[in-house]
């Protein structure tokens, strides 16, 4: 389903926030059926590498490079490529979770009524689908977003602490849909502190400190 | 899923979006409408009741109650996007964004720019505005706010990262709307006088034309600066 051989990499990323240098020549690789898990303590930078490699913050000096071309300059391309799932589950409190997935997801792929409703089954939240997203707590809005990440047809995935909020139920979908994800081909990034498919084959760390 | 949406349903998408969300807000979308309304109508309290008067200065009336009322609506406009982190993801759909803030921006001015458009002729006629002059009123108007709504896109776009941004704004955007206001005006109090106005109007659609090929490219430079943090 995805294309193979795709690859992300970065190379002597440096970043500041504010006065702060806090990452200082990080470098990694993932390749296609790979899971990079990005782990440090609190304020190691987790986040800050995460939104360099999405683009989203300019780094200081590095470079980093999809399917072997660098991202800056053809970041359209690379975005259309990528889904990334940040601290904020970026939904609308007002609309519902299915209009939250249509307008959201549906702005990257065009989407029919079963592929919502196929995602919410998928993150156990289908009979939820008509409430408007203030109403569902805060490890249903978790799920929600989820969704959108399943719906974003994306090779990429870049996840800021995926599990937030969620059961333990919700871990294990989390580590599920990360593992279906790498098998099908796909590419997954997350930063997480909690166990997270520590003892799967496709699993690669970077300790950031 | 069937492949990838194309640029003008995702800028559609947008557009449908913002709508959906302010008939469940109908309140806060309301409030330009009630600012403008309120504004003119008290205006003949403040200086006379005297028609013959007030009609000489109806058509200046209006249009500074429009663009402030068009001014009051603008900080909204991306703060709730940017701080929820929609903007963030629409930064990252690799659809070009200059459409999806332009379509943004189109549904902000149908729910706060066309209204005062329609308004206009009523709050007109309250001032002594004649009927001879509603053409060239609305027309004005429709030309102004809808570049209002660009420009001041811009300027939300630039000030939507910052803390208590809405000062920042009026002194971008007010000095950029000083020709629209003078334009405006100016084309509305020609043809009370029997004169044509479309001198005026023309300026009024090519800084419109000027604003609407610039904006998305200023509007999605800004955003992508504020969303870095």
């Amino acid at each position: 389903m995805l294309p193979d051989g795709a690859r992300l990499a970065a190379r002597e990323i440096n970043a500041w926030r504010g006065d702060r240098h806090i990452l200082r020549d990080v470098s990694f690789d993932v390749r296609s059926g790979e899971f990079l898990k990005i782990t440090g303590p609190n304020g190691v930078g987790k986040t800050t590498l995460l939104r360099v490699v999405c683009g989203l913050l300019p780094a200081e000096s590095g470079e980093v490079s999809w399917r072997d071309r660098p991202v800056q300059g053809a970041s359209d391309e690379f975005h259309a490529e990528m889904a990334y799932l940040g601290h904020l589950n970026s939904l609308k409190a007002d609309l519902t979770a299915r209009e939250n997935l249509r307008f959201l997801a549906g702005l990257r792929q065009a989407l029919s009524d079963s592929d919502v409703d196929a995602a919410l089954d998928r993150v156990g939240i289908l009979s939820r689908g008509d409430l408007p997203a203030r109403s569902l707590s805060a490890g249903q809005k978790r799920r929600l977003a989820l969704a959108r990440l399943l719906l974003s047809g994306a090779a990429l995935w870049i996840l800021d602490e995926p599990v937030t909020n969620l059961d333990t139920a919700g871990i294990a979908l989390v580590e599920d849909l990360i593992r279906e994800h790498v098998e099908r081909g796909g590419l997954a990034l997350a930063a997480a502190h909690q166990r997270l498919l520590d003892d799967a084959p496709m699993l690669r760390r970077l300790e950031l400190q | 899923m069937t492949g990838r949406a194309s640029v003008g349903a995702a800028a559609g998408l947008v557009f449908r979006r913002d709508l959906t969300l302010a008939w469940r807000r109908w309140d806060e979308v309301a409030q330009p409408l009630i600012f403008y309304v309120v504004v003119t109508t008290l205006f003949p309290l403040a200086t006379t009741p005297d028609l013959n008067q007030l009609r000489t200065i109806s058509g200046g009336v209006v249009w500074v109650a429009a663009l402030l009322a068009s001014l009051l609506a603008l900080e909204a406009l991306f703060r709730s996007d940017v701080e929820d982190g929609t903007m963030e993801q629409w930064v990252m759909t690799g659809q070009p964004l200059g459409w999806l803030l332009l379509a943004k921006v189109a549904s902000h001015w149908v729910l706060t720019g066309l209204p005062l458009v329609v308004m206009s002729p009523i709050v007109g006629t309250a001032l002594g505005l004649p009927f001879a002059a509603w053409g060239t009123l609305m027309l004005s108007l429709l030309l102004g706010t809808a570049t209002l709504s660009v420009l001041g896109g811009i300027g939300a776009a630039l000030t939507v990262g910052v803390r208590r941004g809405s000062v920042l704004l009026s002194l971008l955007v007010l000095p950029l709307a000083m020709p629209l206001l003078i334009f405006g005006s100016r084309a509305v109090g020609l043809v009370m006088d029997g004169e044509s106005p479309s001198g005026p109007l023309q300026l009024l659609a090519a800084i419109f034309f000027l604003s609407l090929s610039l904006g998305p490219v200023a509007m999605s430079a800004a955003i992508r600066i504020s969303v870095e943090s």
